[in-house]
């Protein structure tokens, strides 16, 4: 296998010492970008963007600057930096958040500028407690150096930045619950139309919402051009993405590869990436973009790590993490933990999550311990296609938001995929992993 | 007890500046009250909500939604351990059950002496550290059996110090200074910039108009 060769534009200070300090980050070529931003018309830097084909890297994959372009005019905007990460096996923000925080403020600061926002907010997990201190810290050094507030960096421009802690909620992760969540309510996702945050955002203001990641790329962007952005990658998948590995692979972690370039097999079982699966174990399955994804066989190890690509072969590229399974895994028992996960964090607005979640639940587990019925295979897809209709890919919904029709893929794939296997537990009345 | 202090209540009333509504300030000041009291005591949301102009109800059926919101005390320690889809293919769960026949408590529960809470918790995104758990949202990973005795006797002995403060504590690092520039100020500084981008968009509209005039 070939891999590319390693492009470092969003981990580029991951090795350093005290990564995190302003002063690291100015002798690495920090804040230049957001200089060069200021010196540009905001709409020349939102042009850098849409050249640059950023895709959003919280899980939609939305064009950023697409996104930016569709803020419907008002005297009154805000940007809000999404770090609540939290889907399954996703590390990536963590890791960004306390391993480069300047990047981050000035990632948000040049997307303030492009938005002309009138303030802006980092909402960081509760649970990155050190995330939480680093970014705190990195944005009291940008006030001391002149970076953020009054005038920044002698320009005309000025803008607040507030970081805001969550409280331990996956849902404040959609960007409407995440609005509510700062807005001091409880976490739970608006309906869209017409609360497009866009348009009625933030105390019903206009609202942009980007990933961390997404907006840690700017600054590189803004320095180096969007067409050099563009031409990493391929098509609409562009620039690097940080993907995160885990589960059954000797070398877990984050690696930031070009888009498009490597495969899933090059991830897995690359010596300087993955390193293969531990004992030389048979892969049995893969999941390619967090917990929400349909997951795959060995047969998909050599689909390209592109967005669009992932999408055609019938599941999503997500947040970027990649969860690997071996023939040590009972695949019943990771599905039903994964339902278990959205059972637990339905918000309870909408039944067919709330009471579905629940259901679904219920069975996979009694399925996983041995007291399942084979009719429970049926009843599955039922309750499932009562929160996802026709249980199609892309999923539809029954609900406000995406987290119920998120439920039914892991136990759809692993119905396709080890069918075998459910009906192995329901015959013997236990599960054979033990 | 459990009303802000006076160093607090200082916090409290710069937090809530911030926010150009004050009930944002709201699960913040939860934090800070949990970071004073180790947990969200009935007389805390009472003052919490005075300070935002709400019901203590309203503090409490929020802060109920989030799980690092505790309306119980807590031991000392909340021990979180991680049992979702990474963590589980790494013997997530055998050493959940350590930990629960280690303490002599079982999740959910504190142990007697008030120093320990075992919580079992969903994807803490440190997958790369699986299986990996957080002790008052300090992160320790990959853990075994073995490692997990180690940390209960550091924990104990004291020698982890500043490493990990009592529960509540989540950001030791206190903003500076209040906004720099005032939501008004803001809004006329943006008010004129949209005029000159109005006027750019404009000149730019009419500079295509002529070109393609000029192409005919």
């Amino acid at each position: 296998m070939t891999l590319s060769q390693p492009v470092n534009i969003v981990s580029s200070r991951f090795g350093l010492e005290n990564s995190f300090t302003l002063d690291t980050y100015l002798k690495t070529g920090g804040y230049k970008g957001l200089r060069k931003a200021l010196s540009m018309d905001p709409e020349q830097v939102t042009q850098q963007v849409l050249t640059a084909n950023l895709l959003g890297r919280g899980g939609a994959g939305f064009e950023a600057g697409r996104k930016w372009s569709m803020l419907k005019p008002n005297p009154v905007r805000y940007l809000v930096v999404n770090g609540d990460e939290s889907e399954p096996a996703t590390f990536k923000d963590h890791y960004l958040i306390e391993k480069d925080p300047h990047q981050l403020i000035e990632g948000t600061l040049i997307a303030a500028y492009a938005n002309q926002v009138n303030q802006a907010f980092i909402y960081i997990r509760g649970e990155f407690a050190l995330g939480l201190e680093r970014v705190q810290q990195a944005l009291n050094e940008a006030y001391d150096y002149g970076a953020v507030g009054r005038n920044i960096l002698g320009s005309q421009f000025s803008i607040d930045i507030v970081v805001h802690p969550g409280a331990g909620a996956y849902i404040c992760g959609e960007e409407t619950a995440l609005i509510e969540s700062l807005e001091g309510k409880r976490g739970f996702p608006r309906i869209k139309p017409p609360y497009f945050p866009a348009v009625i955002g933030l105390y019903g203001e206009p609202t942009i919402v980007n990933n961390v990641e997404t907006v840690s790329n700017l600054p590189w962007i803004i320095n180096n051009g969007g067409s050099s952005f563009a031409s990493y990658g391929k098509g609409r998948s562009t620039g690097t993405r940080l993907f995160a590995l885990s589960g059954r692979v000797r070398q877990p972690g984050f690696y930031e590869l070009e888009m498009h370039t490597n495969t899933f097999r090059d991830l897995i079982y690359a010596p300087l990436l993955g390193g293969g699966i531990p004992h030389g174990n048979e892969l049995t399955a893969f999941i390619p973009g967090g917990a929400s994804s349909p997951w795959f066989g060995p047969d998909h190890l050599d689909l390209a790590l592109d967005q669009d690509e992932v999408a055609k072969a019938g599941s999503m590229l997500g947040s970027g993490s990649v969860i690997v399974m071996d023939s040590t895994t009972c695949p019943v028992r990771a599905s039903w933990r994964l339902v278990r996960f959205f059972a637990r964090e339905s918000c309870g607005q909408c039944t067919p999550c709330r009471e579905g979640s629940g259901w679904l639940e219920k069975i996979m587990s009694r399925i996983e311990q041995g007291r399942g019925r084979e009719e429970d295979l049926e009843l599955l897809l039922d309750v499932s296609d009562n929160i996802s209709p026709s249980l199609s890919w892309p999923p539809q919904q029954t609900t406000i938001c995406v987290l119920g029709p998120s439920i039914p893929p892991s136990i759809l794939s692993a119905l396709q995929l080890f069918r075998d296997s459910f009906l192995l537990h329901i015959k013997e009345g236990a599960c054979p992993y033990g | 007890m459990a009303r802000f202090s006076d160093e607090n209540l200082a916090i409290a009333t710069q937090i809530i500046s911030l926010y150009p509504q004050s009930r944002s300030a709201l699960v913040p000041l939860c934090h800070l009250a949990q970071s004073q009291d180790g947990w969200l005591t009935p007389d805390a949301m009472e003052n919490i909500a005075e300070l935002l102009g709400l019901q203590a109800a309203e503090v409490l059926g929020t802060a109920s939604f989030y799980d690092m919101l505790h309306t119980e005390p807590v031991g000392k320690y909340l021990i979180g351990i991680c049992t979702n889809i990474a963590c589980m293919l790494n013997g997530a769960q055998e050493v959940l059950e350590y930990a629960e026949e280690s303490l002599g408590i079982s999740v959910g529960n504190t142990t007697e002496d008030n120093l320990f809470t075992l919580e079992e918790t969903e994807c803490l995104a440190d997958c790369g550290k699986a299986p990996c758990l957080q002790v008052n949202y300090r992160f320790f990973g990959p853990i075994s059996n073995e490692d997990f005795d180690e940390l209960i006797t550091n924990l104990k002995s004291g020698s982890l110090g500043s490493q990990i403060p009592d529960h509540g504590t989540i950001n030791r690092v206190l903003r500076k200074q209040g906004l720099a520039v005032s939501m008004s100020e803001i809004s006329s500084q943006r008010a004129e910039a949209d005029k000159q981008i109005a006027k750019r968009k404009a000149a730019q509209a009419a500079l295509d108009a002529s070109q393609k005039g000029e192409g005919k």
